[in-house]
């Protein structure tokens, strides 16, 4: 089966830098910028998996496409 | 369900919210939104209820009939609510020292009673909003506000005291540990009778900063390597269980009268002696 991207949606007035997502990643999609935020440097590998979602303190992280089904 | 459509449902247009960057609150109520919505409970038959605290003003966000009480006052409140009408789902977010200091009492009697009650305590071992004074959680020998040279407490287990009241879930989880928090939550929330679930979370700002845990990440790290799963738990040593802590859940009872059930019956039995 064709792998199908995750469309990952920051809200950068919501989310305050915190760090979470980039650091607990399991594929390492994210990278910190100079302010903190996350910038999205490797979205072929995200696998969907949603704990960025489930972890973000500020509902800041959205995500969309096929693969976030449930 | 994706944050997008957990905003649409469950949230007022209140956020962003108010807590500090990587503060675990955040992580807690959106863990018991999508218990909630995993359940399929009737929006407008649940109710949220809370005292005082960093913690107690998640429901402020939520939208559900919410209740923000007095400090300590939340499980009154609730059982206020749940006496009035049973068939509601009355869920309490609390804090560790809400829970614990100024409303220990009511803990122990909402557990004591068995009262249809989900209780959720915001574990941050810190007096966050106030500016990090000790808590009855803060575990010993660590550091706050007013405790400069150390907490001399001796450590205090709230799920312990849960059961041994006699309340009839009980369970910890962690705001790292999210997918199995939500699950945990899910579970309270389905047991009919007193549910506790204690949630080890982290304030960065009061509590982590004079810690030596100075990041969100350096604190749920440290959730990540303390948690042991309850199984694996109870087959390791004191020695071994040192400094850490059981996740999972702790302990459940079935058959237990549930509060505003026998309630009911008084109130039917009296029916019938009138007629």
């Amino acid at each position: 089966m064709a792998k199908v991207p995750v469309e990952i949606e920051i809200n950068e007035k919501w989310c305050k830098g915190c760090g979470i997502c980039i650091a607990f990643c399991p594929t390492k999609v994210y990278t910190v910028r100079e302010d903190g935020k996350p910038a999205i440097i490797n979205p072929e590998a995200c696998t969907g998996c949603g704990l960025c979602e489930l972890r973000c303190p500020d509902f800041a992280i959205n995500l969309g496409g096929k693969k976030n089904g449930n | 369900m994706a944050v997008e459509e957990l905003l649409q449902k469950y949230f007022r247009k209140k956020l962003p919210h108010i807590w500090c960057p990587g503060c675990g609150n955040g992580i807690i109520m959106g863990a018991v939104v999508r218990a909630i919505d995993k359940l399929g409970l009737d929006q407008k038959k649940t109710v949220i209820v809370s005292g005082i605290g960093c913690s107690s003003r998640a429901p402020g966000y939520m939208k559900f009939d919410t209740l923000h009480t007095t400090h300590g006052r939340a499980i009154a409140h609730a059982t206020g609510v749940k006496m009035a009408n049973p068939e509601l789902n009355v869920v309490v977010l609390t804090g560790d020292g809400d829970s614990s200091a100024i409303g220990g009492n009511h803990l122990i009697h909402a557990a004591r009673r068995n009262i249809d009650l989900t209780v959720v305590v915001f574990n941050n071992n810190i007096y966050g909003m106030t500016g990090g004074q000790f808590s009855p959680l803060t575990p010993s020998g660590s550091f706050a506000t007013t405790a400069p040279y150390g907490v001399i407490d001796r450590n205090f287990d709230l799920c312990e005291l849960a059961k041994a009241a006699g309340g009839t879930y009980v369970a910890r989880g962690t705001a790292y540990h999210t997918r199995q928090l939500v699950d945990l939550v899910a579970d309270g929330l389905a047991h009919k009778g007193f549910s506790f679930i204690e949630v080890v979370s982290q304030c960065p700002m009061y509590y982590g900063r004079k810690n030596q845990l100075a990041s969100a990440v350096a604190m749920l790290e440290w959730q990540k390597e303390h948690a042991v799963p309850v199984k694996a738990a109870a087959k390791m040593t004191p020695e071994q269980l040192a400094g850490k802590f059981a996740i999972g859940e702790l302990y459940r009872a079935e058959g237990v009268p549930e509060y505003t059930a026998a309630y009911g019956e008084v109130i039917a039995k009296l029916g019938r002696d009138q007629q």
